[in-house]
């Protein structure tokens, strides 16, 4: 895939813009950690960039150095062109212009929904003010809440007013770190919705941070996967889904298995959980075909050599857990309709839809830890 | 890896420069909090030899030896008092258990150089106790004599004892529960599990409150004249008042504070190794034995005859002498104003600069601030003799300096105002202002800060617009604590005050060595009125244990750190 295809939508004939952030060789360590290591990264004008890993894989490093909050220990940072970190640069955070969001509630709570937006507005006249006031208080659908204190607002509405605070000075970009993780589930994804479309209306640049993999596909115009301080993989949230190109990164946007490929070649590729065509081009001795749980299907048939040893009920559709000649398992999600019992003997066969993902067998080193 | 969110302060570099300028700020802070105890410590390691040899020639030696058994006295009496009251009121249920649990604080209120003076005319020959037993049994019945070190050890361990009582109380209560479960489960008595595992639990409390209650009496020289007991704190007041001898005082000054180290160094020794983590999660109160009959009666009868000893005869007493005095004198006001000024100022200073250090430690989170911070609370543990000749050598520095370069100062800087009162209390109570103001600050989530910082506002705006409004309490909580200490406050005062300049204390304890008593008791009852403010701030919050082991422990750190907004 080509990156000009993940570029966010751009009105043509405008002149070239510099990239909202452009990171260039980041690293910063603590002690003897490196906590992001050499890490390059761009947003473009008006992109949402999703930054997704595991706990303490350094994304959250990477947002407070962006912020400012924390020095790197080499590298550079842009923000829209302006050097804001280089050899003999260091700008302080107040002077960077950019937007924070937390996920901890971080209004002031000893001032109002406007003066909390207000906050960021220091220095303009009295009435530029409030017209900003309003507009972003209206941009997040809190037009009524502008006197209200943080304690008389609900969850959901505190992100809102938060994220009007940070959009209210036009930053040149909006950084987010895990905003929704200390909201109820079932408000959630409500409040994410809400969320994506002010961010859209805004027209902002934002690097999103979170653990969470859905989060990342569904918010991000393109998804950067983060693993023991690298960037592992950038890409569309489709592209990276579908073709990661390592273990890590297919098993950090979802539920993947890899199977020895048993034939590689003549457009052909065959694995124990069936065949499918692909032109394969093996690189090395021992390749492995991904799998995920909708990648693969079955046929109940006494004649099978797979068998079902799990059956989960997850509403919409069901998942079984499949036991193959060799040994191995692996997950099958099929539609509601269907009703296996445990221990159904069963045919499977690979249902891709798509080119498959065949990676060399030996899983990255850095990638076991 | 720890996620960044965990120890985001200590990452946190908000820009170079805001660094430096916080930095630089909290050096300034430390330098002027430690000057005192430098130049002190400075003439330890540099004796002079004549003054020396004329101090030890004379009066030396007995100094030596009364505040060594001053210090063992009132360390067995305040064990006793304080460890003992608070294993009975935790581990026993008697009637009024719960009431005197929270009243045997009530003795912080009375300062030791006001209970003094109230012992010394009861219990002294002309007072009621002694004629009456003379009336009984002749003149020649023998009575223990009251004017010696016994009679000051007493007091000081009646009014001290609180401090013991507190922290053993809550160590007992709040850390030790699970330990005495096990113990019990494990086949030992109730009395047995308190002697083998909640008394060592406690252990670290009990010597934490003991050192502070030895800090205080170091401090104390007022009190102990009324009993003729000359320790090297008296010999410091002596000398300087007596003869203006600014080296021989600094010298007894020293061996104050090498007094102040030794209890320091056995602080430490005797806590040992051990470093008791408390355990939030169990809160559950140590379970009590239920007592009958006559031991019921007989703890109800102890607790009461300590807290009438202690707070209520004296406060009684006072009360009667002050509303049975004829005439008022209207001097009250201007002692009374002296103070009130003197203690607005103290703790103005105090404010300013406490809240400067923790905002310090919240802008430019770097070794160096935070150990700068914990030097600028180094004056909790100094007594206050050191404390004031201290301050009376550094502003003499100063004053030479100044008038070396050219600058008259109208009148000199220590006895022309009472800067250098002012000083030493600042010295003396910043303990109480950084830790109040501090574990105010840490209720602000990290996170605002940023938020606001990444909203364009520079340090100095965020701590107006952010910081200072959301801690407001504990400033006001700090700003209170610190008057009212100063408002009692008086060893220092007697060395620093300027000719003339006489507060609420010094009136008092003058008319109190005059055994003018009634004449004291009005000043007297408005020393204990205002010191019953942060005593009711310290009993509302008596689920208090350990102050924040970043900085050490002050008494009133307990309070501050407690209490709820």
């Amino acid at each position: 895939m080509s990156t000009s295809e993940l570029a966010p939508p751009r009105a043509p004939g405008q002149p070239a813009q510099p990239p909202a952030v452009e990171l260039s060789g980041i690293v910063k360590r603590f002690g003897s950690t490196t906590a992001v290591d050499d890490v390059s990264l761009s947003i473009a004008p008006g992109e949402l960039l999703t930054l997704v890993g595991p706990s303490g894989c350094g994304k959250s490093t990477l947002l407070r150095m962006v912020a400012g909050l924390m020095e790197p220990d080499s590298g550079e940072i842009h923000l829209a062109g302006r050097p804001v970190f280089a050899r003999s640069v260091s700008v302080p955070p107040e002077e960077r212009s950019v937007g924070l969001v937390f996920q901890e509630n971080t209004l002031f709570p000893h001032l109002n929904v406007r003066g909390n937006i207000a906050f960021g507005l220091k220095g303009q006249p009295k009435g530029r003010v409030a017209t900003r006031v309003a507009e972003v208080l209206d941009l997040v659908e809190l037009s009524s809440f502008g006197k209200r204190f943080p304690h008389e607002l609900s969850g959901g509405e505190r992100q809102r007013v938060a994220l009007a605070r940070a959009l209210a000075p036009e930053p040149t970009v909006l950084l987010l770190d895990e905003p929704f993780a200390n909201l109820d589930p079932n408000l959630r994804s409500q409040v994410r919705g809400q969320t994506v479309e002010i961010l859209r209306r805004a027209g902002a640049s934002v690097l999103f941070v979170t653990h969470d993999q859905l989060e990342a596909m569904s918010l991000g115009d393109r998804v950067a996967v983060m693993g023991s301080g690298r960037v592992k993989q950038v890409g569309s949230p489709k592209s990276v889904f579908h073709f990661p190109t390592s273990r890590f990164v297919a098993s950090s946007l979802g539920e993947a298995y890899f199977l020895p490929v048993t034939l590689c070649g003549n457009g052909r590729i065959d694995c124990e959980a069936g065949h499918c065509a692909y032109d394969c081009q093996p690189t090395h001795d021992r390749m492995e075909i991904m799998v995920r749980p909708h990648d693969v299907t079955f046929q109940v048939d006494p004649e099978g050599r797979g068998k079902v040893v799990g059956v989960e009920f997850q509403g919409a559709h069901i998942l079984y857990k499949v036991q193959l000649p060799s040994g191995r398992r692996l997950r099958c999600q099929l539609p509601h309709t269907t009703d296996v019992p445990l221990g159904t003997a069963v045919s499977v066969e690979l249902a891709h839809g798509h080119d498959p993902v065949v990676l060399p067998a030996q899983p990255e080193p850095d990638e076991l830890s | 890896m720890r996620p960044a969110t965990n120890n985001l302060g200590r990452v946190l570099g908000l820009g170079r420069r805001t660094e430096r300028t916080w930095t630089a700020l909290v050096a300034v802070i430390a330098l002027i909090c430690l000057a005192p105890a430098v130049v002190i410590g400075w003439s330890l390691v540099n004796p002079t030899a004549e003054v020396w040899s004329h101090l030890w020639s004379t009066v030396l030696p007995g100094m030596l030896w009364s505040t060594a058994a001053l210090l063992v006295l009132v360390f067995v009496g305040s064990a006793v008092l304080g460890g003992g009251l608070a294993w009975l009121v935790s581990g026993y249920d008697f009637p009024g258990r719960k009431t005197f649990s929270w009243m045997l604080v009530l003795p912080l209120a009375i300062p030791a150089y006001i209970l003094g003076f109230v012992f010394m005319s009861v219990f002294g020959f002309t007072g009621p106790i002694q004629g009456t037993l003379r009336d009984l049994f002749g003149a020649d019945v023998p009575v223990p004599e009251i004017r010696s070190i016994w009679g000051a050890a007493l007091v000081l361990s009646l009014s001290l004892f609180p401090y013991v009582y507190l922290l053993g109380r809550a160590a007992i209560r709040e850390q030790a529960t699970a330990g005495y479960e096990v113990a019990r489960s494990l086949g030992y008595s109730h009395f047995n599990a308190a002697r083998r595992v909640v008394l060592p639990m406690a252990r670290p409390s009990l010597v934490a409150g003991l050192t502070l209650v030895m800090l205080e009496t170091l401090t104390d020289f007022a009190t102990v004249i009324y009993f003729n007991v000359q320790t090297v704190s008296v010999g410091v007041y002596r000398v300087w008042k007596g003869m203006f001898d600014r080296q021989a005082a600094s010298e007894l000054a020293s061996l104050v504070l090498l007094f102040a180290l030794v209890v320091l160094a056995l602080e430490r020794a005797m806590r040992g190794r051990a470093r008791y983590e408390q355990h939030s999660g169990s809160r559950r109160a140590l379970p009590t034995k239920t007592l009958y009959g006559a031991r019921a009666w007989g703890a109800t009868a102890v607790c009461t005859g300590v807290l009438t000893l202690a707070f209520f005869a004296p406060v009684g007493q006072l009360l009667y002498w002050a509303a049975t005095r004829g005439g008022f004198d209207s001097s009250y006001f201007s002692y009374l104003s002296n103070s009130v000024v003197l203690a607005l100022m103290a703790a103005g200073v105090v404010a300013v600069a406490a809240t400067g250090v923790a905002n310090a430690r919240r802008f430019s989170p770097t070794r160096p601030v935070r150990a700068m911070s914990q030097l600028t609370v180094v004056g909790y543990a100094l007594p206050g003799p050191v404390i004031a000749i201290g301050v009376l050598l550094v502003l003499a520095a100063l004053d030479r300096l100044l008038d070396s370069v050219g600058i008259q100062v109208p009148g000199l800087l220590i006895t022309g105002s009472i800067a250098g009162v002012v000083y030493a209390y600042a010295v003396r109570f910043m303990a109480l202002g950084v830790n109040g103001i501090d574990s105010s600050l840490q209720k602000v989530p990290m996170e605002l800060t940023l938020s606001a910082r990444s909203l364009g506002a520079k340090p100095l705006r965020v701590m107006r617009r952010v910081h200072l409004p959301m801690t407001r309490t504990g400033i006001a909580v700090a700003l209170l604590l610190v008057g009212i200490d100063a408002l009692k406050e008086l060893p220092m005062v007697l060395l620093l005050r300027p000719f003339g300049f006489d507060t609420l204390p010094v009136w008092i304890w003058q008319l109190a060595s005059q055994s003018r008593w009634e004449d004291a008791a009005l000043g007297s009852v408005t020393i204990i009125a205002a010191s019953l403010v942060p005593v009711a701030l310290l009993t509302r919050s008596l689920r208090t244990t350990e102050p924040p082991d970043d900085l050490p422990a002050s008494p009133a750190a307990l309070t501050l750190e407690h209490v709820t907004i």
